[in-house]
This record gives C-alpha cells, sequence and structure tokens, in this order.
C-alpha cells in the first residue's frame, strides 16, 4: 500500500546495535546470561508463543487468508490452477507496457529524490541555522500526508487552471513530470530522515583525520563518509523505489489516462474491468518484486549494522562558513520552500478561492450540503467524523497487534523471529487494492461475515498502522538495557512490577510516536479503504478523490478543502509528535 | 619549524586561545600542559587548520599557512580517540595518508603530487611501521578487533607513514592504563629521539609531559603560562598556578625582608637575591624537615599517603599550630604517626618565589 516508509524506523533499528557497541548489552548479548534452567526456558518460549499469536492470527486472518482468496478466485478454475494465465497475462503488450513505465518511472523517481535530497540531509546532518527544527519538522509534513492530497496538491500547482497555468500558462498535469515531482515531495523526508539522521551522527573528526593525512576535503568526503552513507543511501533509496513502485494515490490523480502503475492497473482491472484472472497475476507479479526488494532490504540493513564511531548529533553541526556552504544552504531551503511548500500552500489557497475569483469560504461551506449530484449520501462533511473515528480504531488495532508483535521480537531472537520480522513489511509492499478487494471477497460469509461491519475499514488501515508501530516500538524495547530489570528484580520487584518500573517509563514515549504515527497513517489510507468504505459512510482520501473524478469548479474547490483539512490534521499530528520526540534521545 | 604568533581564537564570547605565542623546533619534541579547557586541542587543530584563527600568524619551515588547506601541510595528526577508520583494515588505515597523494618530509614542505608510491612499495612501508610500532603482521585485522594499546599503535604508525614534517598528538596516551602508557611514553621518546621527528603533543597529564618533552608549554585559560625545560619548569614554577598545576600545594603568601620571609608558618629563608615585598612562596615538600617537637613549627599530623611506585618516600599531611595545611616527604621507614605532634624547618634550597603574586591563583 502506498503508505508513508517505514524507511525512518528501520534506521534506529539498524544504528541501535553501533550505539551500544559503546554502552550496554548489544540485544544478542542475551546470549551471555548464565544459562537458564529448562523451566524458565520453556516458559520463555511460552510468553513468546502467547505474544505472538495475536499478531499471527491478525495477519493470517486480515492479510493472508483476502489475498489469497482473490488470488485463487482470479486464477483458479473447475478446481484447478490455471498458471499459464501468468504468462498470457504477462505477455500482453499492454500489462507489459505498465510493468515498464511502473520499474522506470519509480527508478527515474528514486534517482530524482536521491539527487535533491542530500544535499538536504547533508544541510539538516552538518548546518545549524535558525528555525531547523521547525522546518525539519516542516520537511516531514509530506511524508505522512495521504496520497491523495498529495496528488491534489500538485493538480493545483500544476493541473489545470493551477498556479503555473494561471501565471505563466504551464500545465505539467499531462506530463510524467508531475507524477516525479510529486513523488519526490512524498519522499524528500525518507532520505532527509535515514541518511541525514546517519550523518548528523558521524564524528567529524574521521574526516579530519583523512584531511591531515593529506586528502582535500573531497577526498576525504569520499574515503571516509561516503563509505559510511552508502548503506544508509541504499536502504532509503530502496524504500522510496518501494513507494513509488506501489504508488497509486498519486497516480491515480495525476497519471491520467496514459499513466498507470501496477497498483493502478490492479484497481482498473479489479474495479472497472471485473477481469480478476489478470488482477491476480498482477497481484503476484507485484507482490513477487516487493518481497526481493525488501529481502535486499534486510540485507542492506544488517550491512550497515557494521560499528561505525558515532557520536551525538547535537555536537556535529556548525554554523555554514564561506561563501560554498551559504549558498548550498539556501539553495537546499528554496528547494524545500518551492518543492514541499509551495504545493502545499498553493492547495490552501486553492481552498479559500470562491466562485467570483474572491476569496471566502465558499468552498467549506458546500461541504455541508448534500449537494444537487447524486454522488454522496451524505454531506461531505461527515467524512472528517468518519475518518476520525476509523483512524482511532485502526490505531487501537495497530497499537494491539503491533505492540504484541514488537514485545515479542524484543525477546531473544531466533532466525524464526527475524523472518517475521520481515514478513510484517509485506503489508506495505503489496497492493492495497487486492487487500481492499480480498475483504470484500473472503470476508463476506459467516463465521467471518464482516462485509457490513463498520471495523472492516479500521481493519485494513491496521495493516499499514502496524509496521509503522513495530517500526517504532522495537528499537527502543531492545535498547532497554536488561541489568535495568535485573537490578529492579534484586531489589524485589515482581515481574510485573519490573515491567511497570523499567520498561513502562521508557516504551511510553515510544507507544505514543507509534499511535500518532499509525493514527496519520490510517487517516489517509486509500487504496484499500476505497473499495471496503461503504457509500454513507466514506473517509476523507475517498471523498477527495470522488471529488476529483467529477467535473466542476465546485467539486474541484471542495476536494481542495477537504484536501486542506486533510492536511491540517495530518500537521497536527505530526507537530505533536515532533514536539514528543525532542524530548526523545533517539534519532527516529 | 612551528612558529605561531598572537594566535587568538573565538567561540562566541570565549576566548580558547589569547594570543598565543609558541615555536617549535626542528627535532624538538614539544609538550602543551594544561588543564582540561585551557586550549591546548585547539592550538593543535589550528596548527593543522582545522580550526581558522581569528587573528595571528602560523607559519611551518618559515612560510605563512594562512592560505594552505589541512591536506597540503604536511602535517600528522593523532586524535585522542584515535579516530581509525572503521571500514578499513589496519594496513588500509596506515597506507591511506600514502594514498592520498600529498607527501612531505624532512621540512622540504608539502609537495603536491611528489612521491608516490606503488603498491608494492606501500606494503612494504606499511610493515615497516607495523614493525616499528610492535605490531609486525597486523595488516589484516580489523580495527574494531584491536584493543586500546593496539589502536594507539596503529594510529602512531597512520601519523608516522607519510613522514609528516611535524607530528601531532592530542593526549596521545590518555586513554591507556598505568603501565602501559609508562611503558609507551619511553618507547615514543626513543622513537622520535631516532627518527628524528619534530612532535608537539598535548596532554594534561605532567609526568607523561615531563618524561616525553624537550620543553614544556604551561597553558591556562587560552594563554602561555611558562615555557622552559621539564626541568626548569619544575624546579622554577613561573607562577603559583603552574606550581599548583604540578601538584605543589604548600603555597603561602608571603612578604620578603633581606634573606628571609614573612610567612602565616613563621620566617622562611628565600634564595639570595630575591627582591623585597610581597609575594607567594612555594615549599617543595622535600623542603619540609620533620624535627623532634620541641624544635621549629610545631604540627600536628593528620595524614599519611604512600605513594607506590618505586620510591618508599610517603607524603605526611600536617597542620600547623599556625598557617595553612603542609605536606612533608619523609621516608617510611622514619614516617611519624598519625596524630603525633612534631616540629617543622623549611631548607632554603627547596624554596621558590612564585614572581606574579598580583594574579590571582
Amino acid at each position: 500500500m502506498s503508505g508513508p516508509a517505514n524507511g525512518l524506523r528501520s534506521r534506529t533499528v539498524s544504528a541501535e546495535p553501533a550505539v551500544h557497541d559503546t554502552g550496554g548489552p548489544a540485544p544478542g548479548a542475551n546470549a551471555s546470561r548464565p544459562p537458564a534452567t529448562r523451566s524458565v526456558r520453556r516458559r520463555a518460549a511460552g510468553v513468546r508463543l502467547a505474544l505472538m499469536a495475536v499478531p499471527v492470527g491478525f495477519f493470517a486472518l486480515f492479510f493472508a487468508y483476502p489475498v489469497v482468496t482473490i488470488v485463487g478466485r482470479g486464477l483458479r478454475a473447475d478446481g484447478r490452477w490455471q498458471l499459464d494465465r501468468v504468462g498470457t497475462v504477462l505477455g500482453d503488450p499492454g500489462v507489459q507496457q505498465v510493468l515498464w513505465f511502473t520499474v522506470w518511472q519509480a527508478l527515474a523517481s528514486t534517482a530524482l529524490t536521491l539527487s535533491v535530497a542530500l544535499p538536504g540531509a547533508y544541510v539538516f546532518a552538518r548546518f545549524r541555522f535558525p528555525a531547523k527544527r521547525l522546518l525539519h519538522a516542516l520537511v516531514t509534513v509530506p511524508f505522512v500526508l495521504p496520497t491523495v492530497v498529495v496528488g491534489s496538491a500538485f493538480l493545483a500547482l500544476l493541473g489545470r487552471g493551477g498556479a503555473l497555468d494561471e501565471l505563466w500558462g504551464v500545465r505539467l498535469d499531462t506530463s510524467v513530470w508531475a507524477i516525479l515531482l510529486a513523488h519526490v515531495f512524498f519522499n524528500y523526508a525518507v532520505v532527509v530522515r535515514t541518511v541525514g539522521g546517519l550523518w548528523a551522527q558521524l564524528d567529524p573528526r574521521q574526516e579530519e583525520a583523512a584531511r591531515v593525512l593529506g586528502a582535500s576535503r573531497f577526498a576525504a568526503w569520499r574515503a571516509v563518509t561516503l563509505p559510511a552513507l552508502v548503506p544508509a543511501a541504499g536502504a532509503a533509496a530502496l524504500m522510496v523505489f518501494l513507494f513509488t513502485f506501489t504508488s497509486f494515490g498519486v497516480i491515480q490523480v495525476l497519471g491520467g489516462p496514459r499513466y498507470a502503475t501496477l497498483e493502478v492497473e490492479i484497481y482498473r482491472q479489479t474495479a472497472s474491468l471485473l477481469d480478476l484472472p489478470t488482477a491476480a497475476v498482477l497481484t503476484l507479479t507485484q507482490f513477487a518484486a516487493v518481497a526481493t526488494l525488501l529481502l535486499g532490504y534486510g540485507r542492506l540493513v544488517r550491512r550497515r549494522e557494521a560499528a561505525l564511531p558515532l557520536v551525538a548529533a547535537a555536537h556535529t553541526a556548525r554554523r555554514p562558513s564561506g561563501a560554498g556552504q551559504w549558498a548550498l544552504l539556501w539553495a537546499v531551503l528554496v528547494t524545500i520552500a518551492v518543492l514541499l511548500l509551495l504545493p502545499l500552500g498553493v492547495l490552501a489557497e486553492r481552498s479559500l478561492r470562491g466562485p467570483d475569483g474572491g476569496h471566502g469560504l465558499v468552498f467549506y461551506r458546500a461541504l455541508f450540503e448534500l449537494g444537487d449530484s447524486a454522488a454522496f449520501l451524505v454531506p461531505p462533511v461527515e467524512a472528517i467524523g468518519n475518518s476520525l473515528a476509523y483512524a482511532l480504531a485502526a490505531t487501537l488495532v495497530s497499537l494491539l497487534v503491533g505492540g504484541l508483535a514488537a514485545a515479542a521480537l524484543s525477546r531473544r531472537a531466533g532466525r524464526i523471529v527475524r523472518g517475521f520480522d520481515a514478513l510484517l513489511m509485506l503489508p506495505l509492499g503489496t497492493s492495497a487494492v487486492t487487500v481492499g478487494f480480498g475483504f470484500l471477497i473472503a470476508l463476506d460469509e459467516p463465521p467471518l461475515d464482516l462485509r457490513s461491519s463498520w471495523i472492516l475499514v479500521p481493519l485494513a488501515q491496521a495493516l499499514v498502522g502496524v509496521p509503522f508501530v513495530i517500526r517504532t516500538m522495537l528499537p527502543v524495547l531492545r535498547a532497554v538495557d536488561d541489568r535495568l530489570r535485573e537490578a529492579a528484580a534484586v531489589l524485589g520487584a515482581s515481574p510485573f512490577q519490573v515491567w511497570r518500573a523499567v520498561d513502562l517509563p521508557l516504551v511510553r514515549r515510544a507507544v505514543l510516536v507509534a499511535a500518532g504515527f499509525a493514527f496519520a497513517v490510517s487517516l489517509g489510507e486509500f487504496g484499500a479503504t476505497v473499495f471496503i468504505a461503504r457509500a454513507d459512510h466514506p473517509t476523507l482520501p475517498v471523498t477527495v478523490a470522488r471529488f476529483l473524478g467529477r467535473a466542476g469548479e465546485l467539486n474541484y474547490g471542495q476536494a481542495m478543502a477537504l484536501s486542506t483539512i486533510l492536511l491540517l490534521l495530518c500537521g497536527a499530528v505530526l507537530i505533536v509528535l515532533e514536539r514528543v520526540r525532542t524530548n526523545n534521545a533517539g534519532e527516529f | 619549524m612551528l612558529r605561531l604568533s598572537g594566535v587568538t581564537v573565538r567561540f562566541g564570547d570565549r576566548t580558547a586561545l589569547d594570543a598565543v605565542d609558541l615555536t617549535v623546533e626542528d627535532h624538538e619534541t614539544v609538550c602543551l600542559l594544561g588543564p582540561s579547557g585551557s586550549g591546548k586541542s585547539t592550538l593543535l587543530r589550528v596548527v593543522a587548520g582545522l580550526q581558522p584563527a581569528d587573528a595571528g600568524r602560523v607559519s611551518l619551515s618559515g612560510r605563512d599557512q594562512a592560505d594552505v588547506p589541512t591536506h597540503r601541510r604536511g602535517l600528522g595528526l593523532m586524535f585522542q580517540d584515535h579516530q581509525l577508520f572503521p571500514q578499513q583494515d589496519v594496513a588500509g588505515n596506515i597506507a591511506f595518508g600514502l594514498r592520498t597523494g600529498v607527501r612531505s618530509g624532512g621540512g622540504a614542505g608539502a609537495r603536491p603530487g611528489a612521491g608516490r608510491l606503488s603498491k608494492a612499495e606501500r606494503a612494504e612501508r606499511v610493515s615497516e611501521l607495523l614493525e616499528l610500532v610492535g605490531l609486525p603482521g597486523a595488516q589484516e585485522r580489523a580495527v574494531g578487533s584491536l584493543s586500546g594499546g593496539e589502536q594507539q599503535r596503529v594510529a602512531l604508525a597512520r601519523a608516522l607513514a607519510p613522514t609528516p614534517r611535524l607530528l601531532m598528538l592530542d593526549e596521545p596516551l590518555g586513554q591507556l592504563d598505568r603501565g602501559l602508557r609508562e611503558r609507551l611514553t619511553v618507547e615514543l621518546r626513543q622513537l622520535f629521539r631516532r627518527l628524528g621527528t619534530t612532535v608537539l603533543a598535548v596532554t594534561h597529564d605532567q609526568g607523561e609531559a615531563f618524561a616525553l618533552a624537550d620543553r614544556v608549554v604551561v597553558m591556562r585559560a587560552g594563554r602561555v603560562a611558562q615555557t622552559g625545560t621539564p626541568r626548569e619548569v619544575w624546579q622554577r614554577p613561573a607562577s603559583s598556578f603552574v606550581a599548583r598545576f604540578l601538584g605543589f600545594e604548600n603555597i603561602v603568601p608571603a612578604t620578603v625582608r633581606e634573606r628571609g620571609a614573612d610567612t602565616p608558618w613563621g620566617r622562611v629563608q628565600v634564595p639570595k637575591g630575591t627582591p623585597s615585598g610581597r609575594c607567594e612562596l612555594l615549599v617543595r615538600p622535600a623542603g619540609v624537615r620533620l624535627t623532634p617537637p620541641e624544635e621549629g613549627l610545631k604540627c600536628t599530623v593528620t595524614g599519611i599517603t604512600f605513594r607506590g611506585g618505586a620510591s618508599a618516600m610517603v607524603s605526611v599531611l600536617l597542620q600547623p599550630v599556625a598557617g595553612p595545611p603542609l605536606t612533608a616527604e619523609s621516608p617510611l621507614s622514619r614516617a611519624p604517626d598519625l596524630d603525633e605532634t612534631v616540629g617543622v624547618t623549611f631548607t632554603g634550597h627547596e624554596v621558590v618565589v612564585l614572581p606574579n603574586a598580583a594574579e590571582p591563583a
């Protein structure tokens, strides 16, 4: 699902063992504990199994089962698997074109994002300048924005009657540039936070040591800093590739009839053409590609665990000096202003226009009315309440499932558990459309007849929320020094008291952050929700997409207004998160 | 070789270096000695070109270095925490300075591109250096697998590899345990002698500085407090700050009249030719003689500290009937008991008049 990145979170996962090298015991250090008696060990295994039961059940029931069902529906006929369909579908020139476009736009988006965001990562890592923290938060806003809003923002900037069209008659919404720029907009923070976070912690004296040994500024960077950054940059690139490869909302809004990714094509085949066999093959193709990517990602993350001498990020930043550094800083600031802030600004400005060309709250007021078209069964403004309620429920589910999974994974990890770790990221890359449609098909029979239940939407949204919760909580849980627990136990604390006294205070903040991200992601989920949200209970992104799909200035304006509301909601969540996190020593 | 004049560095409103003058001659080992925060490390960074000076000049071999970037200065710098490159093995670290293409030697100045070595020559130089620092055959070891002392040696080999015209050491032995530190100090001194290396080292440990240096520069709050050979500095501390930093505690205000000085401890003999007037007086512990209680200044023994090491001397802490506490030195066999009352007399040649009493210590 083209949800926001988990690349940010996994950064901490991988950086954490390196930090451990200088401090407390590494996660694996448990092995050196005195041998436990058999019964104790068996009980530990039992606890882990119990913790694992809920997440495993959740993913089996609400991820594997629907996906397998719908793929089976497409590929099975007369009680037999029709695997020859794979060849037929993949041989189709139209499908091949979609595949080609999916791959090359993802490659181009990744390259463009890296080239635009790496200087930004450097600036945020090494320079000190006013309002840096605020800017750091702002840069992250696009990343938690619903893809539909990202699409609308670029439509408002580059599309027909958009800001550029009005000023210079430039329209990019029919070109691939709008898609690429929107992808850069969306993923800028992935690179800045993943690469920049590590960069800020690299000891500048490593470069100085190389300089004293006769290396020029650039040679020193290439010899010392670049090798340290390559794994992080590679992981960030892979994440960006993953998100753009599975991009749906952005392309749905900006792609027009000409451009379709696999995910868009799956949607078209499923929803418009009802061609389930083709959709199933495409789903499997995407699944295979994503699984390969995740394997590569896991490998990169492991390589990143090579112990680097890390220092506190606060000590490495300096005021820029010299014309070159000031120029770089300004170039990055201008890039951020034009690429990240301008689209959001234009979006908000559009939403405040009136039909007469002036400004007002016309579009917002219109949200309260049912309108004359039959597109909506309820006034659009109700979508806000629906979205909030769904997102809240999805957050609770995510916290429960993700929290239990993180607790299980934080215990002594065998190979199977680590495999489970990677598995938990799969929902992020699997076709959300398939999951959504699978929900409809698989979960409509007793004993699991949820089709008419409101819980269906939060369950689907929780599938994207859970990986975020795990990625946030796992490093924190793993970082809890076991000796603290032992110290508490020696002082006479029962296991529950140990948990309350040691674990809970350390984890509480991570839970808050995880909840915030799960909330924002659930709020923006589109690919699956568009299938399962009932017409009388639409969510914000679904409503925005429906507005955009209809002609007329009022529809367009209302889409902008709703997007702005969504933007403000996500922005508010994020700013609260930044506040929580500033007290937190760890980089996200 | 190295000449600093009026070098000043400010961090905001804090002055890290305040108009420092310093010279290091060819083949000389100079130690900057001072408490943390006295500006020693900043001075090294200025010489290396890693920290721009707000005022003053740095010249190497007579050439002003203002426009010379770090990598063309032909210096060696050993960092306090080594800063070995974790992505490269031991050989890679040592050969780094040989690959960068800028080599310098013998005070001829940095010559870009000169003397680039072939791969085989580099390998030979690396094994030569590993031999030199006592780690033969360690080429392929991972940096992370080295012990603290071994990292130290590799860092030294890396700094020496391009034959820098000036080798700078930042707290070179700071992180090592005492035994290893003492052994390495001796080894380093012999090594620098043999190679004729010019060395500028920084330390807060007076023992290390005295053992390593031909000349010691004591720094205080960004200024040079005293310069001299270890012997000069130890025998004639230039101020009560230097004396206290060297570990001397018997310091009292005094007024010099004729051949003696009036102090809270009574009248103390001072060296001939001491000008009259107010000053501060240092009595080295060796100059505090313990006598029977009826002679000299009456004191109570409040503490006895064994020094350890090879000497059989103990420090005796005394509380005189008048004036601040005193420390005396005594052979173990003749040490008084705790709470015993003893007398104290002062020997004139262990008394040092500290000139600038005007400056608060």
